[in-house]
Parts: C-alpha cells; sequence; structure tokens
C-alpha cells in the first residue's frame, strides 16, 4: 500500500475537524439557525463558484449560464423531493431518472458515431441532438411514469426519514445530470463562438431559464412550481452535513481532473487555442467537456439550495443575481480552486451576513454599494484576486524540481566536434 | 476521447512512398483574393526544405492549409501516402506534423514542463475516469509522462527551467521551448514558420545547429519559412519561393539565388538586370 502524501492527510484531516466544528456548534444550539444557513449558502456558493471557475478560470470560457443550471438544478430537485413528500409518489425521480440515463446514453453513443464524420458543422450535430434527446426523452417519460408505483412502494417499505434522505440523495446527483444535459445540448452550437458571444449566448439562457420559471406553471404545466409566486412545500432537509460532503466532492474532482493529462488539455484551451489545437488537442470537445462539468457543478448545488430555505422563487435566479458567482471567482482569483472557496465562503460571511447584521435596518440594500465598491478596490490593487494562481498543497499540482544544466549546451558540442575535425 | 476520433483518411491513388509530404494544386481563395494559387511541391523522406518569399505571399497561409487551420479551396495534401486535406488541426497533429508559430504561441501562464506535458495528451494512455479517481493506472501513467517530459527537456537543455512559467523565459529559451513542444507529439514532419524572426545573428546561429540536431536526432523531416536569407541558404537543400500565391521556383540555394524571378519578386522589376549588370563588374 501507498503512502498517502502529507498534503492529502492535512487537507482531509483539517477538512474532518472544521466539520465536526461546526456540527457541533449547530448540535448544542451555538449557532443559530441564521449563521447556519448563512453557512450552507456559502458551501452551496462555493460549489456552484468552483463549477463556473472551471468553465472561466480555468477553460477561459466567459459564461454567463452558471446561473440558468443552478436554477435547473434547484427546481428539478425540488420538484422530485415535493412530489414524494407531499404527494408520496416517486413519479419524479423516476421520470428524471429515466430521461437522464436514456438521453445521457443517446448523447454518448451519438457522440462516438458523430466524431467519425468529417467536420460536422455544430448546427447539424446539435439537430441530430435535439431531435435524439426529444424522442428518447418522450420515451422516457411514458417508461418512468410505469415505473412510479413500484418504486413508490419499494421507498415505502423503508422507514419515512431514511426514504425522505434516500430520494433527497439521488434528487440532488439528478438535478446536476440533467443540468449537464441541457448544458451540453445548450453548449453545442454556441461554443463555437468566440469568448464574448458566447458570454452574451450564455446570459441569454439565463434570462430564458428566468422568464419560464416565472410561468413554470402555465407554460411548463408544472403547477405545483407556482410560477411567479414561488415553489412552496419542499422539505428542508439539505444539512451541514448533505452541502459539506457535496463540497468535498467537488474540490476533489476539480482537483483530481485539473491535475491530470485532462486538466492540462483544458488549461491549453484557455491559453492558446490555436496552439493547442496545433499539439493534438481537440479544443471543441474539451470546451464542451469543461461546460457539462462544471453546469454539473451548479445542478447539483442547485438541489442542495432548494432544500435549505424550503422555497423557491424565480427571483433568485434573476440575471442580475447571476453575477454572484461571477463576483465570486474574481473575487477569490480566477484559476484558483482555493480563492473560490474563500471567496465564497467570504461572499456568504459578509455579504449576506455580517452586512445584513449591522447595517441599520432599512440599509440592507447598501449591500449592493458595498460590494462593488469591494470589487473596485480589489481590482486596482490586486487583478488577479485575493489569492491570484496561489493553491494550498493538497490542489498544487506537483512538478519534479529542476534539473542542474548541463555544463556545454548544443551549440558548444557542435563547435568541439568542428574545432576537431579543423585539427 | 481519443478512440472517438479516429481519422477517416481516404488513402491516395499514386502517392510515391518516398515523399514525406506532397502538395498538389493547392489554392486557397479568401473573397476575392488569391493568396495560394495552384501550389505545388514535394519534399522527400528526411529533406530540409525551405519556402520563402516577400511579405504577404502565402507562406504562411500554405502552413495553415498543412497543418488544418484552413481548409484548402481546392487541391491536395499527402502526408506519407495518405490524403489529409481538410482533416481537423488536432487530427493532423495526431498523425504526425508538428508546428511552430511566426509569434510564438506558448501556453503563456503554464510551467515548462506543462507544456510539453500537454503535447504528450494525445498518448496520456489513461481515461477521464482514471484521472478523477487518480486511481493506480492514473499514478503509473503520469509519473511515466512526466519522467519523458523531463527527459525530453534535458535534450534541449531546459531541465533547469522545468518550473519557470513559460513567459518568463528569455526570448531564445522561449523558441527552443517551442520546438521542443512541437517534437514532444513525436512528429516526423516538422514545420517551422520564420523560428529565426527577431533573432541576432549569434542566435540564428545557435539555431541553425538545432535544426542540424533536431533533425539527425529525431529523424525528422522539416519544412521551414525563413526571412532570414543567412539561415535559409545555409541549412536548406532545397528551396521553393513563393509570390503572389503562386510557386516562382523551386530548387537548391545555388539555383535560387542566381532565378532571375526571384531576384525580381525581392527587389522589383529590373533588378534582374541591374545584379547581372553587378556581377559583371565585379568579375
Amino acid at each position: 500500500m501507498k503512502k498517502i502524501p502529507r498534503s492529502s492527510l492535512i487537507f482531509y484531516g483539517g477538512a474532518l475537524v472544521f466539520f465536526i466544528v461546526v456540527q457541533l456548534l449547530i448540535s448544542f444550539g451555538l449557532l443559530n439557525a441564521f449563521w447556519n444557513t448563512i453557512l450552507r449558502l456559502g458551501a452551496v456558493m462555493a460549489i456552484v463558484s468552483l463549477g463556473l471557475n472551471l468553465i472561466y478560470g480555468f477553460n477561459g470560457q466567459f459564461s454567463l449560464g452558471q446561473w440558468a443550471f443552478y436554477a435547473i438544478g434547484a427546481y428539478c430537485a425540488a420538484d422530485i423531493t415535493y412530489r414524494w413528500a407531499n404527494l408520496g409518489s416517486a413519479g419524479g425521480l423516476m421520470v428524471v431518472l429515466m430521461i437522464v440515463l436514456f438521453t445521457g446514453a443517446a448523447i454518448l453513443f451519438l457522440r462516438t458515431q458523430l466524431s467519425k464524420i468529417r467536420r460536422l458543422d455544430a448546427l447539424s450535430a446539435f439537430s441530430i441532438y435535439l431531435l435524439t434527446t426529444l424522442i428518447l426523452g418522450y420515451v422516457a417519460l411514458q417508461i418512468g411514469k410505469a415505473l412510479d408505483a413500484p418504486v413508490a412502494a419499494a421507498l415505502k417499505a423503508l422507514p419515512p426519514a431514511v426514504a425522505l434522505q434516500v430520494v433527497f440523495f439521488f434528487a440532488v446527483i439528478l438535478a446536476g445530470m440533467l443540468a449537464a444535459e441541457i448544458s451540453f445540448l445548450f453548449g453545442l452550437p454556441i461554443l463555437t463562438l468566440g469568448s464574448d458571444y458566447f458570454g452574451i449566448a450564455t446570459l441569454g439562457l439565463t434570462i430564458i431559464t428566468k422568464v419560464l420559471l416565472d410561468n413554470s406553471d402555465t407554460l411548463l404545466g408544472f403547477a405545483e412550481m407556482k410560477g411567479a409566486r414561488g415553489m412552496i412545500g419542499i422539505p428542508k432537509i439539505t444539512t451541514w452535513f448533505w452541502v459539506f460532503l457535496f463540497l468535498i466532492i467537488t474540490i476533489v474532482v476539480t482537483r483530481n481532473l485539473l491535475n491530470s493529462s485532462y486538466g492540462r488539455a483544458i488549461l491549453s484551451v484557455r491559453e492558446d487555442e490555436i496552439a493547442a489545437k496545433a499539439m493534438g488537442i481537440d479544443v471543441a470537445n474539451y470546451k464542451i467537456l469543461t461546460f457539462v462539468i462544471g453546469s454539473f457543478f451548479a445542478g447539483l448545488a442547485g438541489g442542495l439550495y432548494a432544500h435549505i430555505n424550503g422555497f423557491l422563487h424565480p427571483d433568485t435566479f434573476n440575471f442580475i443575481k447571476s453575477f454572484d458567482p461571477m463576483i465570486v471567482i474574481v473575487f477569490g482569483g480566477l484559476g484558483s480552486v482555493t480563492g473560490t472557496i474563500a471567496g465564497a465562503f467570504a461572499w456568504a460571511l459578509v455579504l449576506e451576513g455580517f452586512l445584513r447584521l449591522f447595517l441599520p435596518e432599512g440599509f440592507e440594500t447598501w449591500r449592493f454599494v458595498v460590494y462593488p465598491l469591494l470589487l473596485l478596490i480589489m481590482m486596482l490593487l490586486k487583478p488577479s484576486g485575493i489569492f491570484g494562481g496561489y493553491e494550498i498543497p493538497f490542489i498544487r499540482a506537483v512538478l519534479p524540481p529542476n534539473q542542474p544544466k548541463r555544463a556545454e549546451d548544443l551549440r558548444s558540442e557542435d563547435a568541439i566536434q568542428s574545432q576537431e575535425a579543423g585539427l | 476521447m481519443s478512440a472517438a476520433n479516429q481519422p477517416t483518411p481516404k488513402a491516395a491513388e499514386t502517392a510515391a512512398p518516398e515523399n514525406t509530404l506532397e502538395i498538389r494544386k493547392l489554392s486557397k481563395v479568401f473573397g476575392g483574393l488569391r493568396a495560394v494559387n495552384n501550389m505545388e511541391f514535394s519534399i522527400p523522406k528526411g529533406a530540409l526544405f525551405g519556402l520563402i518569399g516577400p511579405n504577404g505571399a502565402g507562406k504562411t497561409t500554405v502552413f495553415n492549409m498543412i497543418t488544418g487551420v484552413y481548409e484548402p479551396t481546392s487541391g491536395d495534401v499527402i502526408f506519407n501516402g495518405t490524403n489529409i486535406t481538410g482533416l481537423e488541426p488536432h487530427l493532423i497533429n495526431q498523425m504526425g506534423i508538428a508546428r511552430t508559430f511566426q509569434n510564438i504561441r506558448l501556453f503563456q501562464s503554464l510551467s515548462v514542463l506543462d507544456n510539453v506535458r500537454i503535447a504528450y495528451h494525445p498518448h496520456a494512455g489513461y481515461s477521464m475516469s482514471d484521472s478523477i479517481f487518480h486511481n493506480h493506472k492514473y499514478e503509473v501513467k503520469e509519473k511515466e509522462l512526466t519522467e519523458r517530459a523531463v527527459e525530453f527537456l534535458s535534450v534541449f537543455n531546459l531541465q533547469d527551467r522545468l518550473r519557470e512559467t513559460a513567459k518568463n523565459l528569455p526570448y531564445g529559451e522561449q523558441r527552443r521551448l517551442e520546438i521542443a513542444r512541437a517534437l514532444a507529439a513525436n512528429p516526423s514532419l516538422l514545420l517551422l514558420d520564420e523560428p529565426a524572426a527577431g533573432m541576432n545573428p549569434n542566435e540564428s546561429v545557435a539555431l541553425m545547429d538545432l535544426i542540424h540536431f533536431i533533425r539527425e536526432r529525431f529523424n525528422l523531416t522539416i519544412l521551414l519559412i525563413e526571412h532570414q536569407m543567412r539561415v535559409v541558404m545555409g541549412i536548406c537543400e532545397t528551396i521553393a519561393v513563393m509570390d503572389f500565391g503562386e510557386r516562382i521556383a523551386l530548387g537548391t540555394p545555388q539555383e535560387i539565388q542566381n532565378d532571375q524571378r526571384v531576384i525580381e519578386a525581392y527587389l522589383g522589376p529590373g533588378s534582374a538586370a541591374l545584379s547581372e549588370k553587378f556581377k559583371r563588374k565585379k568579375n
């Protein structure tokens, strides 16, 4: 068995201690409900921002669509647990599960097949994917509905509290996967755009999502989402344990991905697309891959967020709010995992916590004057963010040490040879 | 990922296998501009081939068509007997054509080591799920890959700069790193786009040595665009001259230096006669 590196021990140990301390504070009532919520919000924000940092900070694609996938994840997970908790139906769970599995398999299959076609343009590929997904989605819907009753019966055999946790866990994962698949379909045509245009297109997605959610009861036909009145009755089951678990998983996955050949391929796209192509990197592929992974995290975070307050309102997913994760990663440091986590918790603690508490009554709105100002000062003093490119040893890639230079270089080798030949 | 991207080249009917690269009637039209017109040349295996011409003659466009950045309007690019016309750049690279750029394009804020390791990516040998779980296969392959990169960099005497950020290297070393990165992909044909641009005479001499060295060490065929005549005439065996998108001459450095059309392309109409007169006077 190989030795576990010291940095990993420190990281996991530190994380465990942090978790236990906060958990004890909560259990003994030393941390009131307000701060408890703030901490959970911070962790959720850290997950969304890590996803965005992957897309913008590491892959270099300026995206304002992160919030849309967050919204999709939130509403998807909320709907699944709502149906289970209030109607005793596993329909939501089974339908989303089937859709995710069917379309996911179809996308993977099409991806291998379509890559054999030379220079297939993005829009044709997009139409093929969209048609296939729609047809399979419909089939999956019917199968999911049929599976509702037997699965619900099986889940009811479990103790109710456990069953709810199981449904919740799968709801969060499925929310992430649904967001990831939608991001794939959406990203396919628009990732061919240049970075700025991509940003605008993703902003469009955020606005579309908000409008659809405003009319979710009429346009989309989900009566329980209640459109612009806000969705209520979602079980409040996102505990500190769950957010912390998902945050650690997100950090470890991000770090493992970045410190691999695939991570370096993702970075090379940010550094220089043309050079990356010339070095054999399939740039289009890595752009979409990063976008999908980032959106997966957003969906996951959305699923967790939905179960914090037990209440969702489309205004939470307003496009103005979509700048929040952007601010977090710029503040923490673009391309720094450590900075993103610190930034997310700082955002929650300062903006949602302290300022809300300490600013006098009626002055909450000043928060939105204070933090743009903070950001402005930040940009002037340290444009690379608080952490810049710094990473804690656990996340940082291990590079071998520099080797000593050879005494003679290539040039002098040749020179010596030609001298000898001359003699 | 790599399995999904198998290139599907159609075999060329009559490609002489001893030619590493063959360009047949290659043309590129941008709107109304014929940037390259019926370009033809072939490079035998192991040759050092120069492509020269005045600014705007279309040399880099030819490069971009060979490497897949542009799709040719018409004509064929045959590489080792395979037609690679219109393939995507990353597939062309994986088939064994690597290039450097006129204005150095390193992965600026990455380390020197990572610049080389990225070139190894298509042959990383582990899947993405291996990397997410950091399993045994990942550990082994990653270690192997890193060791290979360190060893490779020491061939170019950059092993003392492994951890340095690429943009912090001095200009000459950046050029060297770019060539090293291109070679890390294990190509059989290397395209160098003005490698001596911005170099002083000493640095260009070092560069010429480097080019000779890598050709032998890595068993390469090299296609070179260059403006510094000292470099081109000094190392190339065959030279093609382009002007206004067309090939105006092809031959050894000696032949090219005495070619009337080449002299006129560089110095303007009538200059060939002048240079004749100048030569006679000197004799």
